[in-house]
């Protein structure tokens, strides 16, 4: 890396007062928008910037004006940039506020081209801005509506926060699952205090904060606690709280989301001081899962800028932010400062750049008087304080030149006296404090406007929540210490109400703070100009978004009254920033031009996340081959061998088919299908689903659930049975075989396991509790192969001691004996029409049987098939696959099979009822029956659609479509079924399928069955 | 994510070990056969849909496989209670509130 000598002009000597708690000794370069800088361990990206002068860090979004930083944490609006190193660790979206600097770190701005410095957009935001209002995008580019993916395009590209990576993320992450009595969302004095309460009282604490160190705003103040410097109080705390064994303390941690029945999901940034340096068995980013019984939110508040014109020029931040950077990072971002506030806390930003050794030009107060100690300390300090007054436009466009000052009427709504300019680089401005009810929002609460403290606090709750400090409006630091106590000792009461806890010291005191008296505030939310917001220059209030007052102004105009209407026309509130800084500001600005009050105006909803949660941590482990779970035949290993190709169903990785050397799909289908029909081919079915039914009533029940007769069904025999809902249509078959007078085993389809088993047990368990059955799954305890083919029966008889003379063991029947050594229960039932026997033996025995059957089969051909070449061979016989032939739609009249449905049952079964409504009964339903392509070459396409006049206009009148279509060896010609209105009844009629290519496709209504109609084979 | 208490198991587990199967109560008719057209589809396919307080069927799929009824505001989704099937469940919702929100 090339070392660039790079002063940094803004920082503060090491050995002064404000130096910062960065550590000197450890310097570190980085690189921002090509070029080289230095900063120290314990810098933020932010704080590194500002240490070098860096006054751009990007472009807005919309007028692509030259932005700079304004506040020191998760607020930022403007600093989001893109970080990475490599291709494969790109970063989108990260706000250099939070960033910890590293070694060899690089950045960049994600707006801006050809840079941020000289931007070739800035142009048409220059020329074009002002008729850029709200809605621009929705009105300019409606027409035509053709045009607009190409508009799109473009304007995507010019608007782009950040791009994601191309290349697999290297890192890890995790997700840990915790329950706890309290967590506590916030380490500030009155999270801090909340912990020590709850944790003194034996409970188990969850102490989560977003920054990397404890402390909250005192981080960057004066405080003194118990006559201690604040700081120092914090890590005695810390430390205390760090020794109950059930304390969890965690920094850089953001409480992203508070959920249902107190649900936290906190995420977790374990690595981001690291780079691309993390330790192969750490985790880059973890995602807690917390369920707290009680929640203690002490969140705080963020600071409101104020709106002025020209208030987004680089230079103008918040006053908390400055003093945030000095006392922090032993940084000054400029060397003269004007500040504007409407509140005591304002002026300590002032104080503390005065301190550092810059120049204050003046502090202008918005109102006519501060508290007396505040005036007493600037007086001290020889510093300007200009009351009744604002900063109502400033000079500058790539940095601050010169603030612009005029006298207010006290209400802060016009301007009253002549105004002047001063000379500054910096206008810092505090406009009050905005408690941080975001989390509060997430599960529905609406938040409640105090006008005494011109801000919102959390609603109300059923869950066990409790506020304090900041967070609820109490913003001193004796209310946030007072708070915490409290809010720990309710929090820590319910949670551990009936358990018998020993506390493990006495709750504290609360301590004593020293604090500068704070007068009162004045409510001022745009600061007027000499000209209207339409006419003066722009007035932001959302800086992510580029929303202006005029903006908001004329979206009131337009009719958009609803603030959440209103968030959506302008933008408000949108992206990543989720209107940190400048929500209550629109709010109030959009209340004003309609004259309703703030209540009325209410506020947007604050939803989850609190900030952006990259997808790592939300994926935690859960990706690559962890991302689902996959189910495995026990003969797997003998399908990989053998060059299975697989397919997915569900979970399960089911030989798709065979292929050998280089065979294509359709050879390989065409070899499978007819080694089967001519010799043997075996497959492994064992995904079919497998359920155990027991019970003196079990014979019954499944009378009730299936529609066809189970009265007779002896012990030894096997039977097929339709499955339907209560609305009549066909649920799932299978078969059934009976094992003893009071125990069956059920089988059914593959994907339809779950489903059924839950289906039998809602019935049992709600309907006929009264009935004794018993279900349970067994699909995974047998391994399941059917072998198939007019030489099966002379190649299982090698491998049994079952006799499988038909006279002995027929047609749907069912024996136990041993196949290959092993017990085993054998099956005679045939889904491809020809002599079969379906093996089952427990799982474990699988791939020594299906092995001792290739050993013999050699001299029969016994030949594996899959999926595919299973689908033919069933078509041939008609034979349906519910979800492929029917739908959801079908009743079993429908498929023709009222064979299957006995009406004469005497219990109502399920599905009876339904299947005899009106519409069930018409007799033009779609219908399945086959489909013979005139040019038996020709494969029909599974969906087409079928008409019966193909010279109809369109729209053409639709009578039904293929379900299943295929090409089959044996008979040397395309088969297909489909659902046809009336069907049925129209064998041999002709119906016609145009497909897009202008073809039109002719076939003939037939039989389902195309193959062995009398059925012989499957009983040979 | 819910934390829902099972009444088969006595203990509140998370929401990814349920399913919920539904509107709670819906008898079936004694005898099928008897219903209009028009009361069968009442029966197959008319659910309420409440704001504020609904009885609901669950079932703990990835536990004891039991269904029970839980009482459930659609609105804030506190859930008042679970209990058995063939139970019933009388909740005083306004002293629930006050209990839970002190």
């Amino acid at each position: 890396m090339s070392m660039t000598k790079f002063k940094q002009r803004n920082r503060l000597l090491s050995g002064s007062a404000l130096c910062g708690r960065v550590d000197r000794s450890r310097e570190l370069t980085f690189r921002f928008n090509g070029k080289y800088y230095k900063g120290y361990e314990g810098d933020t990206l932010a704080s590194a910037l500002l240490a070098n002068g860096v006054d751009i860090v990007g472009r807005s979004f919309k007028y692509s004006r030259p932005r700079g930083i304004l506040a020191a944490d998760v607020s930022e609006p403007n600093a989001i940039l893109q970080v990475g190193s490599d291709e494969a660790n790109q970063v989108p979206n990260v706000r250099a506020t939070e960033q910890p600097l590293y070694d060899g770190l690089i950045s960049s701005s994600v707006n801006g081209w050809p840079s941020a410095n000289v931007d070739a957009m800035s142009l048409l935001g220059k020329l074009g801005g002002d008729a850029m209002g709200p809605g621009f995008y929705y009105k300019t580019f409606m027409y035509p509506a053709s045009m607009w993916e190409t508009y799109e395009k473009v304007i995507r590209k010019a608007a782009g926060l950040g791009r994601a990576p191309t290349l697999p993320d290297p890192d890890k992450y995790d997700h840990m699952h915790h329950h706890v009595d309290v967590c506590v969302v916030g380490g500030g004095p009155a999270g801090l205090m909340a912990a020590l309460t709850a944790a003194r009282a034996g409970a188990r604490v969850i102490l989560a904060d977003e920054q990397s160190e404890f402390g909250g705003a005192m981080l960057y103040g004066t405080e003194i606690i118990d006559g201690q410097p604040a700081l120092e109080w914090v890590s005695d705390i810390a430390n205390e709280l760090r020794d109950y064994p059930d304390v969890l303390m965690m920094n850089n941690a953001i409480v992203n989301g508070l959920h249902d029945h107190n649900f936290l999901t906190i995420n977790e940034r374990r690595c981001h001081h690291l780079g691309n340096a993390i330790p192969p068995e750490q985790t880059r980013e973890r995602m807690h899962h917390v369920r707290a019984h009680s929640v203690v939110m002490a969140t705080g508040a963020q600071e409101r800028p104020l709106v002025f014109a020209n208030n987004d020029v680089p230079g103008c931040m918040l006053a908390s932010a400055v003093s945030h950077y000095i006392h922090r990072y032993g940084v000054v971002p400029g060397d003269t400062l004007v500040l504007m506030t409407t509140n005591d806390t304002g002026y300590q930003c002032a104080f503390d750049w005065h301190d550092a050794g810059r120049l204050v030009v003046a502090i202008v107060d918005t109102r006519q008087s501060a508290h007396p100690h505040w005036l007493e300390e600037a007086k001290k300090r020889g510093i300007k304080v200009i009351t009744g007054s604002a900063v109502i436009e400033v000079v500058g466009s790539k940095r601050v030149r010169a603030a612009v000052i005029s006298a207010i009427n006290a209400e802060g709504s016009f301007v009253t006296g002549e105004t002047s300019e001063i000379e500054c680089d910096t206008v810092a401005s505090s406009g009050g404090w905005s408690p941080v009810v975001h989390l509060s929002c997430h599960t529905g609460a609406k938040p409640v406007w105090r006008d005494d403290i011109n801000g919102f606090v959390p609603g109300e709750s059923y869950e066990h929540r409790w506020y304090a400090g900041s967070v609820a409006g109490n913003h001193s630091l004796a209310e946030c210490l007072s708070d915490g106590v409290q809010a720990g000792q309710q929090a820590v009461e319910t949670a551990l109400l009936d358990a018998q806890v020993t506390p493990l010291a006495a709750s504290p005191n609360v301590p004593n703070a020293e604090q500068s008296p704070l007068g009162k505030s004045m409510a001022i939310y745009l600061v007027p100009h000499t000209s209207a917001p339409s006419r003066a220059p722009k007035q932001f209030v959302d800086m992510q978004n580029d929303v202006t007052a005029a903006g908001l102004q004329m979206a009131t105009r337009e009719g958009f009254e609803s603030i959440e209407h209103v968030k959506r026309y302008t933008a408000m509130g949108f992206g990543t920033d989720q209107g940190k800084t400048g929500n209550i500001n629109g709010m109030a600005i959009v209340a004003e031009t309609l004259q309703q009050t703030i209540p009325e105006t209410g506020t947007t909803m604050f939803r989850p996340n609190y900030t952006p949660v990259t997808f790592g941590a939300i994926s935690g482990s859960h990706v690559g081959h962890l991302f689902d779970p996959k189910r495995f035949t026990p003969m797997h290993a003998w399908h990989l061998e053998h060059g299975a190709e697989f397919e997915n169903v569900g979970q399960w990785k089911r030989p798709w088919y065979f292929p050998r050397g280089s065979e294509t799909m359709e050879e390989a289908l065409h070899r499978e299908c007819l080694a089967m029909r001519k010799h043997v081919g075996i497959l492994d079915a064992s995904t079919l689903g497998k359920i155990d039914i027991q019970g003196k009533d079990a014979r019954e029940f499944l009378g009730r659930v299936y529609t066809n007769a189970w009265q007779k069904l002896a012990p030894g025999k096997c039977r097929y049975g339709l499955m339907c809902g209560e609305d009549g249509m066909i649920m799932d078959d299978g078969v059934t075989s009976c094992l003893a007078d009071n125990h069956f085993l059920m089988t059914t389809t593959t994907g339809g396991a779950a489903s059924v088993l839950e289906w039998l047990e809602i019935y049992h368990q709600t309907e006929w509790p009264e009935m004794e059955v018993y279900f349970n799954s067994v699909t995974d305890h047998w391994a399941t192969m059917a072998i198939a083919g007019p030489k099966a029966r002379a190649l299982l008889s090698e491998l049994t001691d079952i006799n499988l003379e038909h006279d002995e063991f027929g047609f749907m029947e069912w024996r136990e004996g041993k196949v290959a050594g092993v017990p085993a229960r054998v099956f005679r039932i045939s889904f491809t029409g020809d002599l079969s026997f379906e093996i089952n033996v427990p799982a474990h025995f699988g791939m020594h049987v299906w092995e001792a059957l290739f050993n013999k089969g050699k001299k029969h051909n016994l030949t594996p098939y899959g999926t595919e070449t299973m689908h033919v061979l069933r078509a041939e016989k008609g034979f349906v696959i519910v979800g492929q032939d029917t739908d959801g739609s079908v009743t079993p009249a429908d498929i023709n099979h009222d064979w299957a449905v006995a009406n004469n049952k005497p219990y109502s079964f399920i599905g009876k009822r339904g299947m005899n409504r009106e519409d069930c009964l018409r007799p033009n339903r779609k219908q399945l029956v086959g489909l013979r392509t005139v040019d038996p070459t020709v494969v029909l396409q599974e969906g087409a659609q079928a008409v019966r006049d193909p010279r109809q206009e369109i729209p053409m009148t639709m009578v039904g479509h293929v379900t299943s279509s295929y090409f089959s060896p044996v008979l040397g010609r395309s088969i297909a079924m489909g659902v046809i209105r009336g069907g049925i009844d129209r064998m041999g009629e002709k119906v016609y399928f145009p497909m897009a290519n202008g073809d039109v496709i002719e076939a003939e209504i037939c039989s389902t069955v195309w193959f062995d109609p009398d059925g012989q084979r499957q009983k040979a | 994510m819910f934390l829902i208490y099972c009444p088969h198991c006595e203990e509140h587990r998370e929401e990814p070990e349920f399913h919920a199967s539904g509107e709670a109560h819906l008898a079936r008719p004694e005898d099928p056969e008897a219903c209009t057209d028009e009361q069968w589809g009442e029966f197959l396919y008319f659910r309420k849909n409440p704001r504020g307080l609904h009885r609901e069927l669950w079932v703990h799929s990835a536990g004891c496989r039991k269904f029970f009824n839980i009482l459930r505001d659609t609105q804030t989704y506190q859930i008042h209670g679970s209990y058995k099937v063939g139970e019933w469940l009388e909740v005083d919702v306004q002293k629930d509130d006050e209990v839970s929100s002190s």
